[in-house]
């Protein structure tokens, strides 16, 4: 199992895109904000919470369709199936090996991006912490979706579709976590929703995700 | 410890919905290998396929002990960005076998090591793709159409390469047009094709 982990992450990093892809289409969403609303501080920091979490959601969401896709097409999916591991197992470092090389890094540059959209002071430790709780589950609901759409001819398309609405508590939980912070009121009841979001897709998905992927390959 | 014994009783089995063989029984011993042979479309793929559990069984039953199956389909299971060390220490660690240097030897490809697989060409990736067998360690090997692209020197370290397995007691079932010069015994699908198509009484969601 980690040895999939370590390849994996080899791939990512060799095949660019990996670490760097999602952290600059984060950036350009960041930035290009203030040039659509004005960059007027009373009205990016408003705003700022809710623009942070779904730039981070978005990030995520582009590299969720090479999960699966690449290993189905070569073949190696097969010789997993038949690999004397658990396919629930796969599902969940694969789903892994996405955060870390998607939500990690958007986790940990987040607050220079709250610089650029004037998120006040209250909120980046509340930021940090929502996009480290959540991000885990955006990233095994996609891995899900993904084992979905795994043998469609453009299911990145599809993909999306399917996965954005089963984002959106994590992203109503997240924004208003951060948007609390802001306000200074307690922060504490989302964050813990939005953890017990995580935890029960990290219990549960790995065997739909599982399942999902024996249906594909016969 | 069971002897690795494959066996298959009133096999039927079906690509895409439709029934394709039916009534398929064989038995491969301990040290022998069964060559798969019929035109295109006969089944010979969705036959192994079927052996390796990654489809369904229409009705009948395979008897083969847990976890003893390698196989090894079209595809070679290779990333072009890791090099071919990497790939198969890859699959080794996955199956929990670790040395990849019998695989090397056995598929001449100790100069390629640490190339990466992108710039293999196609007879060498299909080379790769074959000792990936040998890092699995396990008795069953499943191949379709194992010596595309292969040279005939190539050809030959692979026929060599199964008859080390044979004689080590594993078997080997292998779908192929041409003559490996290994001993085995030959199984001709065409003789197993469903008798009418049964395009109706299949349905998808309660597979």
């Amino acid at each position: 199992m980690r040895g999939l982990l370590i390849r994996d992450l080899r791939l990512a990093i060799r095949a660019g895109g990996g670490f760097g892809l999602a952290l600059a289409f984060f950036l350009i969403v960041v930035i290009l904000v203030p040039f659509g609303v004005g960059p007027s501080a009373n009205v990016l920091a408003p705003i700022a919470p809710g623009i942070l979490w779904l730039g981070a959601l978005l990030a995520c969401l582009l590299s969720l369709d090479r999960i699966f896709a690449t290993d189905f097409e070569d073949g190696s999916l097969e010789f997993l199936a038949t690999a004397p591991v658990p396919l629930e197992g796969v599902v969940a470092v694969k789903a892994l090996a996405h955060w870390l090389t998607t939500g990690l890094p958007l986790t940990l540059a987040a607050p220079v991006f709250g610089i650029f959209l004037n998120l006040p002071g209250g909120g980046y430790g509340w930021l940090v912490a929502s996009l480290a709780l959540g991000t885990p589950a955006l990233s095994m609901i996609g891995a899900f979706g993904a084992a979905l759409t795994v043998g469609l001819k453009r299911g990145g398309l599809l993909l999306s579709l399917l996965v954005l609405p089963l984002y959106i508590p994590t992203l109503i939980f997240g924004a208003d976590t951060v948007r609390r912070g802001v306000e200074g009121l307690d922060a504490g009841t989302p964050l813990i929703l939005m953890a017990g979001i995580t935890f029960g897709t990290l219990a549960l998905l790995p065997f739909a995700g599982a399942a999902a992927l024996r249906v594909n390959l016969r | 410890m069971v002897e690795p014994l494959l066996k298959v009783v009133d096999l039927a089995c079906a690509r895409g919905g439709l029934t394709v063989l039916e009534g398929v029984s064989f038995e491969v011993a301990s040290g022998s290998a069964l060559v798969l042979r019929g035109p295109n479309g006969s089944g010979k793929t969705t036959l192994l396929r079927t052996l390796a559990e990654l489809q369904p069984a229409v009705s009948g039953e395979i008897f083969a002990p847990e976890d003893t199956v390698a196989y090894a389909g079209h595809a070679d299971g290779l990333k072009g960005t890791l090099s071919v060390g990497e790939n198969l220490t890859f699959w080794g660690s996955l199956f929990g076998f670790g040395d990849i240097a019998p695989a090397l030897d056995a598929f001449e490809l100790r100069d390629l090591v640490a190339r990466p697989a992108q710039s293999l060409s196609a007879g060498q990736k299909r080379r790769l793709g074959l000792a990936r067998l040998l890092v699995t360690g396990r008795p069953v090997w499943l191949l379709d159409e194992p010596t595309v692209s292969l040279d005939v020197a190539a050809v030959g370290l692979f026929g060599r390469a199964v008859e080390r397995h044979l004689a080590g007691g594993g078997i080997a079932v292998i779908a192929t047009h041409i003559d490996l010069g290994i001993d085995a015994d030959v199984l001709d699908l065409s003789g197993f094709r469903a008798s009418a198509p049964q395009g109706g009484a299949f349905d998808e969601a309660f597979a």
